[in-house]
């Protein structure tokens, strides 16, 4: 790079949304800090506290981008700010992607080690018999050790619709990020779109998927390790891909106000390696959670 | 080595739009995105924390001065072996270092800032608050958390109090805080370096902290998973930790030991780089060895992920298991003995001078050491059959924390101050409370060693008479130790507010880029980078 790379770096001036962040985060945590811990006798203002922060939390996102947006379009950000920006958002999907390797490591203990050694495999003939002689280990865990019961949850009907749903859109997100670098605007804005009607239909489905489980199959949170790792995957999971859905959304309206140019999208390219990660891991929840 | 065209140049070019003047009062630091202030921040949040916590571990001395219950109920001992340890860790260490790495990364990169200035201010002013929530739930109904620094499961679930969701999300706020800093470091790092300075020509200090940085967002987000399903074990009737619903105990351990140990590292790695620049410094010769460190620290890095289970060796795992993580264990003193090595090369035939900050980093290199062979001690597994859980493995930890981390602190603070303030600091104060240090550290922790030995058990709040003479003499280091630190204290003050001049290069022998700038350091420094041969 050349020393002239440099003398264009940006260094904002001061700025009051970080402060208006970690107050609204500091509201959210003693919110919810205070609502889950009053969860058995709902007392406390702590969901109050809690749509507070979350409300002030959106404030600053918007102020903050729009502050960004701002000075992006003011052309004041040079080809390193970018940089800056682009390695910014892949370390941070790659602190995601362990976040659920956490999740993905409770489930394959569980399979692997904690079941089988509670139905007496190894040498845990003895904890089996003198703690749940009853217990058959199998996965799913129908049937937990304490004898609660629940239903697997197939892989056939919605979540495979689901999978296809999702692998489509991301060959849409692909297509449009292609449109934008040729700068073709009207396939740009279909691809988007259809990206967007994908994930929402995704997240509709999930939601009847819940329900059915809840309602008909007593498969629930609460039922055993099976259930536990089920709703906490795709739970978190979901909650992903509703943040891409609207990352996906402000993306859209910023390219009906023309926003984005061939070579200066970062915005565009970060949310789009976001719905990709969010792909990859529902592929990997598809195989690990619903069919093996 | 380095050449810088002007630095007031610099300096000037800067002051053209005239937002870049300091505001002043407390909106400069709330609002502030110049990475010098931000370390400051760090760095004061940190040493407050240090002084909060320590006073907690002598609310802990007090009551194990003599055998049995005086002063403070059992539960409430538990919740300040808890704090105290949740604080060093989250808010005095860690801290510390990210402090460090922002006032110095900049500039020896020679950088005009952090890459990402505005999240940078965010990292930081979410901490006071995450601390605040964990404070305050020890004045909660029912206390605070009493399940010990490493919430071991069902201690923290089944069993824990009222308060374990404030907990929760305060160690939310810590992780998110400590990821955006490590994001900040490495994106600053990767993209900012001035034209000329590769990779291999980075100071051993950047490249401690470009590891480290990797190593937080690699575990944090375990960490936050781990607390997550804590969460849910405890108020959402989920069962990770509970063998009725098919899960297990052991499980949380695994989780969090894959996070807890290279968390140990993200606290001594920093502090391997802290050393590295400061003891060729006062030997007046290159560091030995500069690309066998970087290699060191990398497998130490990754070492760092598959020694996770010497932890648990007691858990009954499987013989393998056992035997692989004691021999990953073991392989990591490979490395480490590589760089103990290279800093006594270093000094060896150096012209050394014995300034404050050589004090404690030969200090560092010879307690540490010791850190490292009770670790080495540990890590064979039929032996930590009979030490787990003793007051050997605080010892251990503490050598390796306290006269380890922490002093790499106090001799980054003592080198860099007269960069930061402009003004030379005491040196017989700096004397004085490095003298007092390293005798009080060392009564208040060996017999630790003795006292593990002969099986007392840790986080106790009463113990058998025969582990008395010990505990009065721990007791009284403790104390000793924790008043040195006002030493400490009083001399950083009087050093901010005046104090001989300190010249551009303030130490003869140091070496790098931020010693080319004036002391103190200017607001804003290399707005454009300067040409690194
Ligand atoms: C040569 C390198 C090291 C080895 C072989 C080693 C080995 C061990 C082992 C085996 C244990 C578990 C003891 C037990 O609970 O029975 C342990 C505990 C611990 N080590 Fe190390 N260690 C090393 C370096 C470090 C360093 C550099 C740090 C931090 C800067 C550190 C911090 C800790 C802490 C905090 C604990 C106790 C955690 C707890 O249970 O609360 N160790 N170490
Ligand atoms: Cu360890």
């Amino acid at each position: 790079m050349s020393s002239k790379d440099y003398e264009t770096y940006y260094v904002p001036e001061q700025s009051h949304w970080p402060i208006v962040g970690a107050l609204a985060l500091f509201l959210i945590a003693i919110g919810a800090g205070s609502y889950v811990a009053n969860l058995d006798t709902g007392e406390g203002v702590g969901g109050y506290i809690l749509l507070a922060g979350i409300a002030l939390i959106i404030y600053m996102m918007f102020g903050w981008f729009t502050n960004v947006i701002d000075e992006s379009m003011s052309g004041k950000y040079s080809a390193q700010m970018d940089t800056s920006f682009r390695q910014g958002m892949s370390w941070f999907i790659f602190s995601e992607v362990m976040f659920f390797a956490a999740f993905f490591g409770a489930l394959f203990y569980a399979r692997m080690l904690s079941v089988p050694w509670l139905g007496g495999e190894g040498n845990n003939f003895e904890t089996w018999n003198v703690l749940w002689p009853e217990f058959q280990a199998s996965w799913p865990l129908i049937k937990t050790p304490a004898g609660s019961e629940t239903e697997a949850m197939g892989w056939y009907g919605l979540p495979l619709i689901n999978t296809i749903l999702l692998l489509t859109s991301s060959f849409t997100a692909h297509f449009a990020h292609v449109a934008l670098e040729h700068n073709k605007r009207a396939a740009l804005k279909a691809w988007l779109g259809l990206t967007i009607i994908l994930g929402s239909i995704f997240l509709v489905l999930q939601v009847v998927e819940y329900q059915h489980a809840y309602a008909e199959m007593d498969l629930t949170l609460t039922s055993g390790i099976y259930g536990n790792t089920f709703y906490m995957l795709t739970g978190f999971h979901g909650m992903h891909v509703t943040l891409g859905t609207i990352m996906l959304i402000v993306m859209f309206l910023r390219v009906s106000r023309g926003h984005f140019t061939p070579d200066n999208h970062f915005a565009f390219q970060a949310t789009s390696w976001y719905w990709h990660f969010v792909d990859v891991v529902w592929v990997l929840l598809f195989v690990f959670v619903y069919i093996l | 080595m380095t050449t810088v065209t002007d630095t007031m140049d610099n300096v000037d070019a800067q002051h053209d739009h005239h937002a870049d003047h300091k505001m002043t009062g407390i909106k400069r630091w709330l609002l502030t995105t110049n990475h010098k202030d931000i370390g400051s921040l760090y760095l004061w949040f940190s040493f407050i924390m240090l002084l909060t916590g320590g006073a907690m571990a002598m609310v802990i001395r007090a009551e194990l001065f003599q055998p049995g219950l005086q002063i403070v109920e059992p539960d409430f001992f538990n919740q300040m072996t808890t704090v105290h340890g949740l604080i060093m860790v989250f808010g005095a260490i860690m801290p510390a270092f990210t402090g460090l790495a922002n006032w110095m990364i900049p500039m020896m990169i020679g950088a005009p800032d952090m890459a990402l200035p505005r999240l940078n201010n965010w990292s930081f002013w979410i901490l006071p608050f995450a601390f605040s929530i964990l404070l305050a739930s020890l004045f909660m109904e029912g206390g605070g958390p009493n399940f010990g620094w490493t919430f071991y499961a069902p201690l923290s679930t089944t069993y824990s109090n009222g308060s374990t969701a404030f907990f929760v999300f305060a160690v939310h706020i810590m992780g998110i805080s400590s990821i955006m800093g490590a994001i900040n470091i490495i994106v600053t790092i990767m993209n900012m370096r001035a034209p000329g300075m590769t990779y291999m020509k980075m100071p051993l200090f950047v490249w401690t902290f470009f590891i480290t940085a990797y190593l937080l967002i690699a575990v944090m987000p375990v960490l936050a998973g781990t607390v997550t399903m804590v969460l849910t074990d405890t108020y959402f009737g989920t069962s990770f930790f509970d063998a009725a619903g098919g899960g297990d105990p052991v499980l949380f351990q695994h989780i969090f030991w894959f996070f807890g140990h290279p968390e140990v590292y993200i606290m001594i790695l920093p502090a391997f780089g802290i050393v590295s620049t400061i003891i060729p410094a006062f030997a007046r010769k290159p560091l030995f060895g500069y690309s066998s460190m970087v290699y060191a620290t990398a497998s130490i890095a990754f070492l760092s992920f598959i020694v996770w289970a010497h932890h648990m060796f007691t858990t009954g795992m499987p013989l393998a298991g056992e035997l692989f993580f004691m021999y990953c264990t073991m392989l990591i003193a490979v490395p480490t003995g590589v760089k103990v090595f290279n800093w006594v090369a270093t000094m060896w035939r150096g012209a050394i001078t014995f300034e404050t900050p050589m004090l404690f980093s030969i200090a560092f290199v010879i307690l540490f050491t010791i850190g490292g062979f009770s670790g080495l001690m540990l890590a064979m597994t039929p032996v930590d059959f009979q030490y787990h859980d003793t007051y050997f493995v605080v010892a251990h930890f503490h050598y390796v924390l306290v006269t380890g981390s922490l002093f790499s602190i106090f001799a980054a603070v003592y080198y860099w101050l007269p960069k930061w303030t402009g003004h030379m600091y005491s040196e017989s104060l700096g004397r004085w409370h490095f003298w007092c240090s390293i005798i009080s550290v060392n009564v208040l922790f060996f017999p630790m060693h003795f006292l593990g030995l002969a099986g007392m058990p840790r986080r106790i709040p009463d113990y058998a008479l025969q582990f008395a003479d010990f505990n009065k003499w721990v007791s009284i280091g403790g104390f000793a130790f924790g008043l040195s630190q006002l030493i400490f204290l009083a001399l950083v003050i009087k050093c901010v507010r005046a104090g001989k001049q300190a010249e551009a290069k303030s130490w003869e022998g140091a070496e790098g880029l931020e010693w080319t700038v004036a002391s103190p350091a200017p607001y804003h420094t290399f707005a454009t980078p300067p040409k690194v041969d």
